[in-house]
């Protein structure tokens, strides 16, 4: 049953104002869980809701449901700074995430809906000489996978944001950095409902309020699962639960190699444009961008310790804002208007797991930790080729679970910048 | 700003202490198997709820210890000393 | 000039001190007393600001944290604020004042027009639009629309103090409910704190009529806060508590600590017992245009007639659906002012008492009956009624009821519970040291909170303050509007949402309570909707067709008002900020003209003088004569004990048991997963005493894996760890002519190489103390490492300096061990590198017992051929290639890193640049010519073993 949805343009929103905005039609509909599904995706985030996307879209199986325990986009989605970039150091990140930087290049369009992705560029700026050379290694690296990345003398630097901190006696001096200009931010809330209203459209059943609760599991296989509202039966299960990843690993009966952890964002009252591009530090670990609406979106390091509180403390709350206060000395005097907290997954080397689960039937989406958002679209793709067709994509490959036994891990924890 | 009891020390703030992974983890030997292997150097409980970790009072007595808390709630229920 | 709207007596403001400002270039006076909000009132100020989205006029709505509209520019002195709340900021001489959002002034806005289309880009219309080319083709001039004040290059905020302090009982609000509790609660010897937003205690008995034990309530007020000080209870006046953190800590700013206005503080408080007793927010009425200049809540109004002496209009509507705006009514009235009284309940339910009291003051009540909208554009002109009257008036006060403050309950997790008969949130589920009292509980009966607060507090009810008031039906559901008026009615003034905007979510089917925010933007300005919470999720339910009680809300983020980034900060700002190491002897440096960097969070010297060729000169004199180098920050943490060689052995790849007794050896620890950790030299001082010499940056880190490895398998009282790198100050002397320089020293060690080869301990002394001296090597030269206790660092230096050494910085340093292929962890490894990739695979090899990595070194990718190892780097001409440039190989039309370079100098010594890099295969590999990259420069370079100089190391003997 494919839903019709009306175009969104600037054009039906004029012929709209006329008819006072009441011709509009649901973005998605709330749907009944059906007892059966050819692929049920576990988890209504970003990952989650592109996988149902792709899966209609490329693969042609629409008899498909995400299942969302609360309301689509609320978790780790709905939360983050929505830093987009590939700029990450092994092939196989750079493959995976500029896979993704194109895909969202599109998605505004691909969707009919905007997302807002501002491709403004990202800063990381080096605050000695030993960190601009460990730059360079890294820039290098970058540019040989393919990827848009210059090293900026200090000048540069603070030319693209001048509001830094130019005293070369701070405690972070800016000497250089690196940007990646196609970098940028985007509307995380627009990109879990772009997906959805798309998935809707072909189909794909969003089921919110529906929290999986165990496995059913035959000689191996999962066959089904029982939820908050029944069971539900399919041929393959995807779960992209990020921060929930182990409990529902734990629900099937394996372990998997995540720890989950509160990771704070916070923002400052709106003040006029004054920062133009994301800025980060991997001495400190903060960063920030200014969101179209004009609130400071800012956040750092974890949270000390491993918890589902879903709720930070006050340490990393103020290391952040010092931090940022210490690089740009003006900010001092606006005010911090909200902070709030996420469960992101750690994995031991910082890169995700695609692929198969121990338990046949379950296929694995998560450990995107503190940066996944910018790997929504590709995600969903390589996921969804995963689910439909059982085997890897190429570009997932290197990311299945298996390779922390083999010790072939990807560890981007060292490469600098977490988000 | 969590309150975690060193069984030695009492009561301290919680930016005087380390995690340091689950309690009561056995370490392998060398002829344990690659998953083996990797399920004690990379795999974790991570337990939603009731937990019981091993922490550090790195910046007090330096001592290890098991906390039992929940992580969730963030509510402790017991600190004991590891053998 | 418009006349002044100040009575002419009452208030609590002091009318001998004249205080000027000036609003958009306007100059006007106010009072001490006054805030920004009040003044602007009393100077018949109507519009402050513009709206967010559609640039409507906006005036003063409330007196509070919860104000929407009222937002600022401040500047006083050197102190600037962007946003401020003129509803929160003491009115200060001299301050000037600008409306923020305007294109222009907020009577003369430019972008005013923007209301005027407001039916075409609805909530969440730039979804829909904006997607050609792409948004960025959009976003500057969105943006450009967007944000609130402005922010100054120049603006600096003083920095605030931050006070921890543990409290038995934290009482947060001085209402007559906080007031109780604090004074139940003193009464048992326990540390009491008693947190107050305001500069007086009291609350709304301030400004409202109540009797408590027989006295008017700001005279009972006073009269507590005199015990609660005589029984030792801290009080904290202009002080707002933020944010309730885990285990009971909370977060609160207190204004006005010092002389200066711009001094904060922010308090943490961690307490036993929280009460919260933060009262309750005033809700606006739902009509057409209820977002009108001169449209305020009824308590503002109430708050700015009596505590401020202001007149807030002529001609006065009363809009409610509750009793408590009826003393509203009664004190416009009294003010002077012509008053309607509006009321949505029948008269049979209203108070016949309360009725009557309103008709004999000359109210004109009038029951049963909504406001539907109100007229006017630049202000309210009049009001349009259900029963089809019109009324002309300048100032309409309206009270749809009361939301209970539960924010702090709710960032400690605390699921409030909906209430139908209120129509409002009240504490539900109980939370662990945290109980909520008065108005915030939901209790709007003064005896029942007083005597609930008492109970909570401590005290027995019968020993409760006792008021006498009768119960009165104080908050009642906020009425919602009936028919389609077709104008648009306001639920959040501050981000422009209407209730058409939430209809239209719901049509979307953004009706999750966080869709419906996060959509439309409700309560997400910098009031974070304290007045539009309640109402947009009435509107919600009512137009989905839905109970309130079901739908949750969302989440209360704290902090309770936007805190400034500076007192956040606190102290952690310059040299605070993650403070860096330095060395015992920085001012000798300092005297030798060192120039100093930060190498891994320390400060060490660079080089030594000004001159271009320091470094060149400095590796001369190392390789030449002698040179003397500041290894202060180098580990040396002391593992003693009977099983402190099994403890190294255990903790080290390299095995340290065998190490004989005055002898060192250099050595490698890993991490579990097999990755090299540290590298570092290991002494045996004696058989059950053990220095591990470490690098700087990973002493703490080497110290805790010691540690933790020790309490994992060992016998506490068999080995002991003691991190003693900042007690002593190490100077190591290297080059050919350093064992005369050490000999000079004096420190009585038989230096002679058959009794002290290289790679041997020996202890002698200097000045008097203990000092230790290992002949090991940096530079590949023969070098001795002195260590003595701290404060003998600089003299220890001054002697070798005498004696003819050479200081030598950092750089040059870095140098001489890579013409030798030594590595430094973390520069010349990475996240990957394992033991045998550096050409140390002896123990993978040979060792057969546990140490830390081992299982990890035989993975399949572990053993596999084409790792990245560690080789030197040879490349044509004088210019050393850049650090980080990568090896390349094309593969399938593609280039493919190979890994890269490490490190990579000028060697004087050597005549030709040098480096050192991670390559696959590393020299296995079929060609030793390599592709080289770097930001597009091409090179081309030649692998060879990692080791320039002296592969025999003969000139460690020279
Ligand atoms: C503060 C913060 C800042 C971040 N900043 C960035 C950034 O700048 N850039 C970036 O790229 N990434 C960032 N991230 C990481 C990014 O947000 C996540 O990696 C990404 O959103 C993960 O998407 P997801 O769809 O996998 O998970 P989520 O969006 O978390 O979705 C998982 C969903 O699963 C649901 N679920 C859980 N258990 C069950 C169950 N039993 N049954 C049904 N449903 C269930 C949850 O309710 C949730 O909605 C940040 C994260 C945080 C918290
Ligand atoms: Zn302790």
């Amino acid at each position: 049953m494919n839903a019709a949805k009306m175009r969104y343009s600037g054009w039906a929103l004029l012929r709209e104002g006329l008819a006072g905005q009441t011709g509009w039609s649901p973005a998605w509909h709330d749907r009944d869980p059906a007892p059966r599904y050819d692929v049920v995706i576990i988890g209504g985030g970003g990952h989650g809701l592109a996988t149902a996307y792709y899966l209609a879209r490329t693969h042609g199986i629409t008899n498909v449901a995400v299942l969302e325990k609360g309301w689509i986009g609320g978790g780790n989605t709905g939360r983050n700074t929505t830093i987009i970039r590939s700029n990450y150091f092994y092939p196989e990140s750079a493959a995976l995430y500029d896979l993704s930087v194109r895909l969202y290049e599109g998605l505004s369009r691909e969707l009919n809906y905007n997302i807002m992705f501002s491709q403004r560029g990202m800063i990381e700026v080096a605050h000695s000489e030993a960190e601009l050379e460990m730059m360079c290694r890294g820039a290098n690296a970058m540019r040989i996978n393919g990827v848009d990345i210059e090293i900026l003398d200090r000048d540069e630097v603070l030319r693209l944001a001048p509001l830094l901190n130019g005293d070369l006696n701070c405690r972070w001096p800016v000497l250089g950095g690196m940007i990646q200009r196609r970098a940028g931010v985007a509307r995380h809330d627009a990109v879990a409902w772009g997906y959805a209203r798309a998935a809707d459209s072909r189909g794909v059943h969003i089921i919110q309020n529906c929290e999986v609760t165990g496995f059913e599991i035959e000689r191996g296989r999962v066959v089904a699962i029982e939820t908050s509202r029944g069971r539900i039966a399919a041929d393959r299960f995807g779960m992209a639960v990020a921060g929930h990843s182990s409990v529902l690993a734990g629900m099937a009966g394996f372990a998997l190699p995540l720890q989950s952890y509160t990771l704070q964002a916070m923002v400052s009252e709106p003040v006029k444009p004054c920062l133009e591009v994301v800025v980060a530090s991997s001495s400190h670990g903060a960063y920030v961008s200014q969101s179209d609406k004009g609130e400071l979106v800012m956040g750092g390091n974890l949270d000390r310790c491993p918890s589902y509180a879903q709720r930070g403390n006050f340490p990393v709350t103020q290391s952040v804002v010092s931090s940022l206060v210490e690089m740009f000395p003006s900010f001092a005097t606006l005010k911090l208007m909200r902070q709030w907290g996420g469960i992101v997954d750690t994995s031991p080397d910082n890169s995700p797991i695609l692929g198969p689960s121990p338990v046949e039937g379950l296929y694995l989406n998560c450990g995107w930790g503190t940066g996944g958002f910018k790997a929504i679209p590709a995600g969903g793709t390589l996921f969804a080729h995963i689910l439909a067709t059982g085997r890897h994509h190429p570009i997932s490959a290197p990311f299945d679970l298996a390779r922390f036994a083999s010790g072939a891990t990807i560890d981007e924890a060292h490469a600098g910048v977490a988000h | 700003m969590q309150h975690f009891p060193c069984p030695w020390c009492g009561n301290r703030a919680e930016v005087e202490f380390r995690y340091a992974g689950d309690a009561g983890v056995q370490r392998p030997t060398r002829t344990a198997d690659d998953a083996a292997w990797a399920q004690y150097v990379h795999f974790r409980r991570n337990a939603k709820g009731a937990a019981k970790e091993l922490w550090v009072h790195s910046g007090g007595c330096g001592r290890w210890f098991a906390l039992s808390r929940d992580t969730v709630t963030h509510t402790i229920t017991g600190s004991e000393p590891v053998a | 000039m418009i006349p002044s709207r100040r009575m002419e007596q009452g208030g609590a403001i002091d009318r001998a001190q004249r205080l000027r400002f000036t609003f958009d270039g306007e100059a006007y006076e106010g009072h001490a007393g006054d805030t920004v909000a009040s003044a602007l009132l009393a100077n018949g100020v109507r519009i402050v600001g513009r709206s967010f989205k559609y640039h409507r006029p906006r005036g003063i709505y409330t007196a509070g944290p919860e104000e929407p509209s009222a937002i600022l520019d401040l500047r006083l002195g050197n102190r600037h604020d962007p946003n401020a709340r003129a509803t929160l900021e003491p009115l200060a001489d001299g301050m000037e004042l600008r409306s923020i959002h305007a294109n222009g002034t907020a009577e003369n806005d430019r972008l005013g027009f923007l209301d005027r289309i407001a039916r075409f880009i609805p909530a969440a219309f730039y979804y829909k639009t904006f997607m050609w080319p792409n948004w960025m083709a959009y976003e500057h001039r969105i943006r450009a629309l967007a944000g609130l004040g402005r922010v100054d290059l120049s603006s600096r905020a003083t920095s605030a103090a931050h006070r921890h302090v543990q409290a038995d009982v934290c009482v947060v609000g001085a209402g007559p409910a906080g007031l109780a509790a604090a004074l139940a609660a003193s009464t048992r010897g326990k540390r009491v704190m008693l947190v107050e937003a305001q500069g007086e205690l009291g609350g709304t008995v301030l400004y409202r009529e109540a009797m408590i034990d027989g006295m008017p309530g700001a005279d009972w007020a006073r009269q507590a806060e005199r015990v609660l000080r005589d029984r030792g209870v801290e009080i904290l006046r202009r002080s707002t508590a933020l944010a309730l953190y885990d285990h009971n800590v909370l977060s609160i700013v207190q204004k006005d600590v010092a002389a200066s206005a711009n001094d904060e503080r922010l308090w943490l408080v961690r307490a036993g017992r929280m009460v919260v007793a933060t009262g309750a927010i005033e809700r606006p009425l739902l009509f057409a245009n209820n977002d009108r200049p001169g449209i305020m809540l009824a308590d503002a109004a109430l708050l700015y007639t009596r505590r401020y002496a202001v007149k807030v209009g002529n001609a006065c509507v009363v809009a409610t659906g509750n009793d408590s705006a009826y003393e509203v009514a009664l004190a416009l009235r009294q003010a002077g002012s012509d008053v309607h009284l509006i009321d949505s309940r029948p008269e049979r339910d209203i108070d016949p008492s309360l009725a009557g009291s309103m008709r004999a003051a000359g109210i004109k009540l009038v029951p049963a009956t909504l406001v539907e909208g109100a007229g006017g554009h630049r202000s309210v002109e009049a009001v349009a009624l259900s029963n089809g009257q019109r009324i002309v008036s300048d100032v309409v006060v309206h009270s749809g009821g009361w939301t209970p403050s539960l924010h702090l309950y709710c960032h400690a997790k605390g699921k409030p519970s909906w209430d139908a008969v209120t129509g409002s949130y009240r504490p539900g589920s109980a939370v662990a040291g945290v109980d909520v009292v008065g108005a915030a509980a939901g209790l709007w009966d003064l005896d029942a909170m007083l005597r609930n607060a008492t109970e909570i507090g401590g005290g027995k009810a019968g020993e409760a303050p006792s008021s006498g008031t009768g119960v009165r039906q104080w908050t009642a559901p906020t009425p919602l509007p009936a028919g389609k008026s077709g104008k648009r009615i306001w639920v959040d003034l501050q981000n422009d949402v209407t209730i058409a905007d939430i209809k239209l979510a719901v049509r979307e089917n953004f009706s999750a309570v966080e869709h419906l925010k996060r959509y439309t933007t409700i309560g997400m300005g910098t009031d974070q909707g304290k007045t539009s919470n309640v109402n947009a999720l009435a509107v919600l339910a009512a137009s989905s067709g839905r109970e309130v009680a079901g739908l949750g809300t969302t989440t209360f983020r704290p902090p309770f008002v936007p805190v400034s980034m500076a007192t956040i900060a606190g102290s952690e700002r310059g040299e605070l900020q993650v403070p860096i190491r330095r060395l015992p002897a920085e001012n000798i440096h300092r005297q030798e003209g060192a120039c100093f960097r930060e190498y891994g969070g320390a400060l060490r010297p660079a080089w030594y003088g000004a001159d271009a060729d320091a470094i060149a000169r400095e590796c001369i004199a190392a390789r030449g004569n002698a040179v003397v180098f500041d290894a202060s920050s180098l580990g040396k943490i002391e593992v003693i004990g009977p099983q402190a060689a099994a403890l190294l052995d255990f903790v080290y790849y390299t095995p340290m048991a065998s190490l004989a007794v005055g002898r060192a050896r250099y050595g490698l620890t890993l991490g579990e997963a097999g990755i090299v950790a540290d590298d570092g030299v290991v002494l045996r001082l004696a058989p059950n005493h053990f220095v591990v010499s470490c690098s700087s940056s990973h002493v703490a880190w080497m110290a805790a894996q010691h540690e933790a490895w020790r309490q994992d398998r060992f016998d506490l009282a068999q080995v002991f760890i003691h991190d003693a790198t900042a007690h002593w100050a190490t100077i190591a002397i290297s080059g050919p002519a350093s064992k005369r320089i050490v000999g000079e020293l004096g420190l009585g060690v038989d230096l002679d190489d058959a009794r002290f080869p290289h790679m041997s301990v020996a202890t002698g002394r200097f000045a008097g103390r203990p000092a230790r001296i290992a002949r090991v090597s940096f530079t590949g030269e023969r070098g001795y490492e002195i260590a003595v206790p701290a404060t003998l660092g600089a003299p220890l230096w001054q002697k070798a300096r005498a004696a003819g050494a050479t200081p030598l910085g950092i750089e040059a340093l870095g140098v001489l061990r890579a013409e030798k292929g030594y590595i430094y962890v973390g520069q010349d490894t990475d996240g990957e590198t394992l033991p045998h990739d550096l050409g140390m695979g002896g123990p993978r090899a040979k060792r057969q017992d546990a140490y830390v990595g081992d299982r990890s070194l035989f993975t399949p990718a572990a053993s596999k051929p084409n790792r990245k190892r560690l080789v030197g780097i040879l490349v044509e001409g004088k210019a050393p290639i850049p650090v980080g440039a990568h090896g390349i190989e094309l593969k399938d039309g593609r280039r493919r890193s190979l890994g890269y370079v490490t490190s990579s100098y000028w060697s004087a010594a050597l005549g030709h640049p040098i480096a050192l890099g991670l390559i696959e295969g590393g020299l296995e590999r079929a060609s030793a010519a390599i592709e080289l990259e770097h930001l597009g420069q091409r090179f081309t370079g030649r692998l060879v073993p990692p080791c320039f100089l002296d592969p025999k190391g003969e000139r460690l003997n020279g």
